[in-house]
């Protein structure tokens, strides 16, 4: 009896899971079918279908643009974030420091704070510093929300690490670097790599911290966003789209790479 | 496993040198490994973080319409904004704010509860796919929105054409902002949620109901007590972000009410007030930090995420 009350709310549980996934992505797919009506302005039913807003989309050199600012933003992000979220994550979840518990909250403070704000105040600190705010400043402002973000993803495999293998290392005679490199990067991999794709992604798509901190030039969510409030064309679901799979193409293959490199650990 | 939140891992402390001058032992506080390796990111949110917000308090202070600090300080900005209307954008994203907290607080329970407990295997497959509209642009979203809801599209068509029904337009109204945050904010809601609910160990509420608890004495006296830390930062993730927002407002709700957050942009643009905006923000985050701050003291940040 109390078996069967089970299974009914694990079901309704299932059905609601199923119901919030629907949620999250209807808005996806009616921008991806926006992007596919051949007409001017969007309608539904839609009146005709067509992929002419691809073609137009791939040849413009205005989306080049915009491609190539998004791009070098997001991965000199990366870059950059790995690294001091790496450090930062040690110093958050590994090392034993007087300190470490305010360090841990200074780092969540960025996270906890309204971005479009943080990008105005941002605007503000550059102006006051004489910074005339281009694609370089934007780099700087995603770096601020996004260091702390990967540092907690990275901290969350920190963790998990066990000191004491390093510990080993070094009593076998290992130097510093030979450690890190031998013993607490590869243990440490699929956090960094997980640290790194959610640094990609974030920058990617931001918009609030990039609208205050771009200056003259213009990233894709930017770009979006000014032909949304006027001047709309159908580029702008077709770009829509386009990064969206974009996204979730990265995702996916990211997690493929980690679901792939965790198997074949297993097997050796 | 809640020993676990002990941190094991650390490093034996290196003894400490008996007897040193107070410039020796910050030398070595400062030397220490998890101080060097703190010292990257705090080096960036010191330039990145708290200087702007320097900047903003300072600018807060300066007379209405300038430029740079040259100015004597000045209370004026305030004057005009307790003078004005202002309030009511305050009260807007407050109210909008928590509309939004307690509704994502109820659509996210059973689901989080799921992924903690019942699906296995399967809640990894979920949350990627709940992660994936995390980084598609909020704007291209909120866009998909207007698009499902706007007067010829998604909804009013398809009921033109099934039912013959006209109908106008469901968005530019509280709503269709409330539907926009709830939106956007369900996985900052959700995760640490999940986060929290996994810290409740198996073995307490079985216990729990061997001794004959009911399901809803168990949710109330076992799992929402031992989850509350995630769901705590959940909430309050979604309040502040919430109560900043500005996209939500701006492309699903037109011109139907003013958040705060709108009146900042504003000023800081149209206006070309920065003092105005600044002194805005000073108060906007002036309240979003008391709350912060006040409720991050209280967690254990090593015992949620470092439970596995």
């Amino acid at each position: 009896m109390q078996d069967r009350a089970r299974r009914i709310t694990h079901n309704l549980i299932a059905l609601w899971a199923g119901c919030i996934v629907i949620f999250m992505y209807l808005p996806v797919i009616c921008v991806a079918l926006a992007s596919f009506s051949k007409n001017r302005y969007f309608r539904f039913p839609i009146p005709s279908y067509d992929n002419v807003w691809y073609g137009k989309a791939f040849s413009s050199l205005t989306v080049r643009g915009l491609f190539e600012t998004s791009l070098s933003i997001a991965l000199l992000v990366t870059a950059i974030s790995v690294v001091v979220a790496f450090c930062g994550a040690l110093a958050f979840a590994r090392f034993d420091w007087t300190g470490r518990k305010v360090f841990q909250r200074i780092i969540l403070l960025p996270i906890f704070f309204p971005q479009a704000v943080l990008g105005l105040a941002l605007l503000l600190w550059f102006s006051a510093l004489g910074i005339i705010p281009d694609w370089r400043t934007a780099v700087f402002a995603h770096l601020i929300w996004i260091v702390p973000i990967a540092t907690l993803v990275i901290s969350i495999q920190v963790y998990s690490f066990d000191p004491a293998l390093e510990e080993a290392a070094f009593d076998l005679g290992a130097s510093r670097w030979q450690v890190l490199r031998e013993i607490t990067l590869p243990v440490l991999w699929p956090g960094i790599f997980s640290g790194a794709l959610f640094s990609f992604l974030l920058s990617w798509g931001n918009f609030p911290l990039s609208l205050f901190t771009t200056g003259a030039d213009q990233t894709i969510p930017e770009w979006l966003y000014a032909k949304m409030v006027s001047g709309y064309t159908p580029l702008v679901p077709t770009l829509g789209a386009l990064t969206t799979l974009g996204a979730a193409l990265l995702l996916l293959g990211g997690y493929g790479v980690i679901l792939l490199s965790k198997r074949m650990r297993a097997s050796q | 496993m809640t020993a676990r939140a002990d941190r094991p891992n650390a490093l034996p402390a290196s003894p400490t040198p008996v007897r040193v001058g107070r410039l020796a032992s910050l030398r070595h506080w400062l030397s220490r490994p998890g101080m060097l390796s703190a010292m990257p990111v705090l080096t960036l949110l010191l330039a990145g973080f708290a200087g702007p917000l320097l900047a903003v308090v300072g600018y807060s202070f300066m007379p209405p319409r300038t430029f740079d600090f040259v100015h004597l300080p000045t209370l004026e900005n305030y004057h005009h904004i307790f003078s004005q209307t202002y309030y009511q954008s305050f009260l807007w994203a407050l109210f909008l704010a928590s509309v939004t907290v307690i509704l994502l607080m109820v659509i996210c329970y059973p689901l989080a509860y799921g992924m903690a407990k019942l699906f296995g295997r399967w809640s990894n497959l979920l949350t990627l796919i709940l992660v994936i509209p995390l980084f598609v642009s909020e704007n291209i979203r909120l866009y998909g929105w207007v698009l499902f809801l706007i007067k010829g599209g998604v909804v009013s068509g398809t009921l033109k054409v099934w039912f013959g029904l006209e109908l106008g337009g469901l968005i530019y109204n509280v709503p269709a902002i409330v539907l926009g945050l709830v939106y956007v904010y369900l996985p900052f809601t959700l995760f640490p949620m999940v986060l929290g609910l996994s810290m409740v160990p198996r073995e307490t509420t079985e216990a729990a109901f061997d001794l004959g608890a009911s399901r809803w004495q168990v949710f109330r006296e076992v799992e929402l007590p031992l989850a509350m830390p995630g769901i705590l930062i959940g909430g309050l993730l979604t309040f502040v972000l919430s109560l900043g927002s500005l996209a939500e407002s701006k492309i699903l709700g037109g011109q139907a009410v003013i958040m705060i957050a709108d009146d900042i942009e504003t000023a800081f643009t149209f206006g070309q007030n920065w003092p105005l905006g600044s002194a805005l923000s000073v108060l906007l985050l002036g309240l979003a930090g008391t709350l912060v701050l006040s409720l991050l003291k209280r967690l254990d940040l090593d015992a949620i995420l470092g439970q596995r």
